[in-house]
C-alpha cells in the first residue's frame, strides 16, 4: 500500500457542508434562533417553506411558534404566491427554500405576486453561490445575477452567525420584499472581533490596508479577513469592505474607499463572475468617473463540477489560499 | 356608438339596486347589467383596437354575478378590510373586470374609455394600481396561488370574508395552479371558490387538442375540492350556486362554468380567432344589435 491510501478519501460534500474551518467559533442555526427571538413581539411574522425547514433553519421558529408556521410542501411557485397573499393581509412571511429553486424556479411569481407589489415577504435561501458539493442543481452561482434585475427587491448576503443575527431583524423592519443569501446550521462566527453591526443598506470598513481593497459580501468577506491576515507576512496591507447589502449598493462607501489612490481594487463573491457584487461596483465606478485597477474574484462563467467542498473552493478560487495566490498574481501583473 | 352611452347609469347603481330589488327580480336585472357591461367591453375594445373580446364575453355573466350580486364588498372603499377577496387569474380578459368593476362602482364609468391607452391604469392586465383589483395577473397560473395565500391569513386572522378566484380553463395547463390545489385541498380551505370559465378553447386551438383537460371535475376532486358545474351563461343558477355559503372548514369549492368564447355575438361565438381579434366597426355595430335583441 502507498503512502497516498493513508490519507483521508475526498468525498462529495453532504448537502450542506460546513463552512466553519476547523477549530473556527461557531454558532448553531443563527437564522432560526434570531427568528424565533424576533417572532416573540412580532405577532405577524410567519414562517413558510417548501419541505425545507430544517435545511434552511427554520425548523427553529416551527418548534417555537408552531400555530405560525406553515408547511407548503415542495411547490416553490405556492409558496411565493401564498406568501404574498398573507403578506397583503399584513402578516410578515419568511418563506424559505434553497436559492436555487426561488431564483430560477419561482421567478415569475416572485416578480409579479411580490416584488411588483413591494409586499413585505423575506425569502431566504440557503446554498447560495458555492456552498454545497451537490452540483449545478443546487449550486445558486447565479442568485445575484437573476435577482438584481428585480425591481423593488433588496438583496442581503451576510457573512457570519453576528451578520445573519442582526440582518433579520433589520429585513423585518424593511417596509418590502428581501433576498437573503443564507448560511445554515454551525454557521462561524467572526464578525464579533470587530467594530461592527449590520445595518441594511450600509458596507462597513472591517479593516483598513493601503496595497489592495477587497470590497466583499457574505462568506468571502471572511475569507477576505483571513487572506488580509495572511499577507501581512509579505508586507500586503489589505484593506477590507463588507457590502453586505447588494441591492441597493452604499455607493458612498464604495466611491469613497475605491477612489483612494494606490490601491488595487478587488471585488471577492460568492457567485458568478457575471451579474453580482463585482459588476455592480464596476458599473458605479465606471459611471462615478473612479478608475482603480480592478480586478474580480468570483466563480467562472460555467456548471460547476461536484466533489468536496473545501476541494471546489480551491478549484474555483475561493479559498483563503486560492485568493492569496490570486491576489499576488494580480498584484505582480 | 350612442346607444352604449344612454343605456349608462350612475356609477354604483346597479349593486343598490339589485340588493334592494325582490329575490325573484335579481336574476332579471343582472342579465340586464351583463348586457351593460357586454356593451361597454366593445366600447373599450373598440377604443382601444386590441383586447380579447372572445374571453371576455365567456366571463361576463361569472363576473358580473360575482361584483353585482354575491361578493361583499363596498367600491366607495376598495380596502374595506372585511370585503370578499377576488381575483382575476385569467388576467387577459381585464376589460371584462374593468366593465364590471365600473358598473359596480369602484371607478367612474367614462375611465372605461382609457382602456390599454398609453401610460392609463387600466392596463391589458390587471395591476392593483386600480381600486379593487386583488393582484397583478396577466402571466398565467398566478390567482389561485395567491389565494391560497389569502385563504390561510383569512382562517389565521379569524375573519369571516371570502376568496374567489376566476381562472380560464386553458390556464388550467401551468402547474402551480395545481401545486394550489393540492394545498387548498389538504388544508380544507372551505372559503375559497375557483371558478373556472370553461370556454373550452385557448390562444391557437381547443384546449382537448392543445393538452387535454378532461376528465376536469374528476381532476379537482381528486384534489380534494367540492366539484359542481353548471351553465356559466345561466345567471339565475351562477347566482344561487355562489350564493350558498360551503362551511369554513369544508373542503374548497370549484366551480366549472361551461360557457362560450365570444358568447353574445353569434360570429364570435366558439371561434378561437375571437381570442385575440379586434372587432371593426361594423362588426361592433353587429354585436350591439344582437345584445339588444337578447
Amino acid at each position: 500500500m502507498s503512502q497516498e491510501t493513508a490519507k483521508p478519501r475526498l468525498t462529495t460534500s453532504a448537502m450542506i457542508a460546513s463552512l466553519a474551518a476547523e477549530g473556527q467559533r461557531t454558532r448553531p442555526a443563527p437564522f432560526g434562533h434570531a427568528l424565533a427571538a424576533l417572532a416573540r413581539t412580532r405577532p405577524e411574522i410567519v414562517g413558510m417553506t417548501a419541505d425545507l425547514s430544517k435545511y434552511t433553519d427554520l425548523h427553529i421558529f416551527a418548534e417555537a411558534f408552531p400555530e405560525r408556521f406553515y408547511q407548503m410542501g415542495m411547490a416553490e411557485q405556492l409558496l411565493m404566491s401564498a406568501a404574498a397573499g398573507m403578506a397583503r393581509e399584513g402578516f410578515l412571511p419568511f418563506a424559505t427554500t434553497y436559492a436555487v429553486f426561488a431564483s430560477r424556479r419561482a421567478y415569475d411569481f416572485i416578480c409579479m405576486a411580490i416584488a411588483e407589489e413591494n409586499l413585505p415577504v423575506k425569502i431566504v435561501c440557503g446554498l447560495p453561490g458555492l456552498t454545497t458539493g451537490y452540483g449545478p442543481s443546487h449550486q445558486a452561482t447565479d442568485d445575484l445575477a437573476i435577482f438584481r434585475a428585480m425591481p423593488n427587491l433588496t438583496i442581503v448576503d451576510p457573512c457570519d452567525a453576528l451578520d445573519i443575527e442582526g440582518a433579520v431583524p433589520a429585513i423585518a423592519d424593511h417596509p418590502g420584499p428581501v433576498y437573503m443569501r443564507l448560511l445554515r446550521g454551525q454557521v462561524p462566527l467572526v464578525l464579533d472581533e470587530y467594530d461592527y453591526r449590520f445595518t441594511l443598506g450600509r458596507a462597513a470598513l472591517l479593516r483598513d490596508g493601503a496595497d489592495v481593497l477587497i470590497i466583499a459580501s457574505g462568506l468571502m468577506t471572511m475569507r477576505a479577513l483571513d487572506v488580509a491576515t495572511a499577507l501581512r507576512a509579505d508586507r500586503i496591507e489589505v484593506a477590507v469592505l463588507h457590502v453586505p447589502t447588494i441591492k441597493p449598493l452604499d455607493r458612498a462607501a464604495i466611491l469613497h474607499e475605491a477612489a483612494r489612490a494606490g490601491r488595487l481594487v478587488v471585488v471577492a463573491e460568492n457567485h458568478s463572475v457575471i451579474g453580482g457584487l463585482g459588476e455592480a461596483v464596476a458599473s458605479l465606478l465606471m459611471q462615478a468617473g473612479v478608475f482603480p485597477v480592478f480586478r474580480q474574484i468570483a466563480l467562472p462563467d460555467e456548471f460547476l463540477a461536484a466533489g468536496a467542498l473545501p476541494t471546489l473552493h480551491d478549484r474555483y478560487g475561493l479559498s483563503v489560499a486560492a485568493m492569496q495566490a490570486t491576489l499576488k498574481r494580480f498584484l505582480s501583473q | 356608438m350612442p346607444s352604449i352611452l344612454q343605456s349608462e347609469q350612475p356609477a354604483g347603481a346597479w349593486r343598490a339596486r339589485i340588493a334592494a330589488a325582490a329575490p325573484a327580480a335579481q336574476a332579471g336585472l343582472l342579465r340586464e347589467a351583463a348586457r351593460e357591461v357586454r356593451r361597454r367591453i366593445l366600447r373599450a375594445i373598440g377604443r382601444a383596437g386590441a383586447g380579447h373580446v372572445g374571453g371576455d364575453f365567456s366571463v361576463a355573466d361569472i363576473l358580473t354575478v360575482l361584483f353585482l350580486g354575491v361578493l361583499r364588498l363596498d367600491p366607495s372603499q376598495p380596502h374595506w378590510p372585511e370585503r370578499d377577496r377576488m381575483i382575476l387569474s385569467k388576467g387577459h380578459c381585464s376589460a371584462a373586470l374593468y366593465a364590471v368593476m365600473a358598473t359596480a362602482g369602484f371607478f367612474d364609468l367614462a375611465e372605461l374609455d382609457s382602456f390599454m391607452a398609453p401610460l392609463a391604469r387600466l392596463n391589458g392586465h390587471p395591476n392593483r394600481k386600480i381600486p379593487g383589483v386583488e393582484a397583478n395577473t396577466g402571466p398565467l397560473g398566478h390567482g389561485l396561488p395567491i389565494a391560497v395565500g389569502s385563504a390561510i391569513a383569512a382562517r389565521i386572522a379569524g375573519a369571516s370574508w371570502r376568496s374567489f378566484v376566476v381562472l380560464g380553463d386553458g390556464e388550467l395547463q401551468e402547474g402551480s395552479n395545481w401545486e394550489a390545489a393540492m394545498a387548498a385541498g389538504h388544508r380544507g380551505l372551505g372559503t375559497l371558490t375557483a371558478i373556472i370559465d370553461r370556454n373550452r378553447l385557448q390562444q391557437g386551438a381547443r384546449t382537448e387538442d392543445t393538452n387535454r383537460l378532461e376528465p376536469l371535475a374528476d381532476k379537482w376532486r381528486a384534489f380534494g375540492w367540492a366539484v359542481s358545474e353548471l351553465d356559466g351563461h345561466d345567471i339565475p343558477a351562477l347566482l344561487a350556486l355562489l350564493r350558498a355559503e360551503p362551511p369554513p372548514e369544508g373542503p374548497p369549492r370549484c366551480v366549472i362554468a361551461h360557457t362560450k368564447k365570444g358568447r353574445g355575438a353569434s360570429f364570435m361565438e366558439d371561434r378561437v380567432e375571437w381570442h385575440h381579434k379586434v372587432p371593426s366597426a361594423e362588426q361592433i355595430a353587429l354585436a350591439l344589435a344582437e345584445i339588444d335583441a337578447a
